[in-house]
């Protein structure tokens, strides 16, 4: 059976969604991906900004080959209650996303290691990761970065004066 | 540009190997000709790693994706080789554009325009799609929407 990649409008924040950022803030839909330079610029823009933030993958395998290896490691993190500490740590520092870099990582967070290469690894994990890029495809997201904010798309980096927009002012 | 329902024309497509893709190509399976500007250009990079991200969906439904410009096929290897997608490259390049011309979507300014063309396995187009601008990159939604139309 083969997956639905039709148009759709982009799903709307559920309790599946990483989300963090006040409740009452602009809400912000970021599709990203941690290989990507200028996801990890419009990550630290944002966080700049007092903004209610969902966090979706997209990696795209051609261009960033280590893209999909560090989306699942950040699931496997968020299995153990630790995605935006794993998210924060890949865009830091972009230039180390080997393996042994993300098992670093890992301790570093102080995740049981065993546990975090089981779920990085498993069907559940890589079934999250598409189910995020699949939402992506049919909602017209074409490369990262993309914000979904106020109804419209904004592809790319955003400068501050529409960041602020965003953000309500 | 071309539109559903017309039968596809005649033309003839450098491949990589130095054979030509022909319209007798076309018969008995779907086609999905992605038409883009240049070989190395940042928008056209976007767009086929997308596709190549969703190739074995377009595989599932039955269709075979190629990316059709009217660069040498020896730019066009490279550009392939560079992205590391899979997606056979068709060359336009001698006579330059005359596909693109039988196509309908030659750009004045000498490129293809970002196009798609989805074709049945009777040779005939199903569903055509020309982007506002060069520069706009079409989702692959939209081609998973024009085949499942057909």
């Amino acid at each position: 059976m083969s997956r639905d990649l039709g148009s759709a409008p982009v799903p709307p924040v559920s309790d599946q969604d990483h989300v963090r950022g006040p409740a009452d803030a602009a809400l912000v839909i970021e599709y990203g991906d941690f290989e990507c330079p200028y996801c990890a610029v419009l990550s630290a823009r944002l966080a700049e900004r007092r903004l209610r933030r969902a966090f979706r993958h997209f990696p795209v395998r051609s261009s960033h080959p280590r893209a999909w290896p560090a989306a699942c490691a950040a699931e496997a993190a968020g299995a153990q209650g630790a995605f935006w500490e794993m998210h924060d740590s890949l865009f830091a520092d972009q230039g180390r996303l080997e393996d042994p870099h993300l098992w670093e990582r890992a301790r570093t967070l102080g995740l049981d290691l065993e546990r975090f290469d089981d779920d990085r690894r498993s069907e559940a994990v890589v079934a999250r990761v598409r189910g995020d890029f699949d939402s992506g495809v049919r909602a017209g997201v074409v490369t990262t970065p993309t914000l979904f904010a106020g109804g419209r798309r904004v592809t790319g980096l955003i400068d501050a004066a529409a960041l602020d927009g965003l953000a309500g002012g | 540009m071309i539109t559903a329902g017309s039968a596809a024309p005649e033309f003839a497509l450098g491949r990589a190997d130095g054979s030509k893709f022909t319209n007798a190509d076309l018969k008995g399976r779907t086609t999905v000709l992605v038409f883009y500007p240049f070989a190395f250009s940042p928008v056209c990079t976007d767009q086929l790693n997308l596709y190549e991200e969703v190739l074995s969906e377009f595989e599932a439904e039955g269709a075979t994706l190629y990316g059709v410009s009217c660069d040498a096929s020896w730019s066009q290897t490279a550009f392939k080789d560079k992205l590391g997608v899979s997606i056979e490259q068709l060359s336009d390049f001698e006579p330059k554009g005359e596909t693109c011309r039988a196509f309908g979507v030659y750009h004045p300014g000498g490129f293809p325009q970002r196009a798609l063309v989805i074709i049945g396995p009777d040779a005939v187009v199903k569903w055509s799609y020309v982007a506002d601008s060069p520069g706009d990159l079409p989702g692959a939604n939209l081609i998973f929407d024009g085949l499942q139309s057909v």
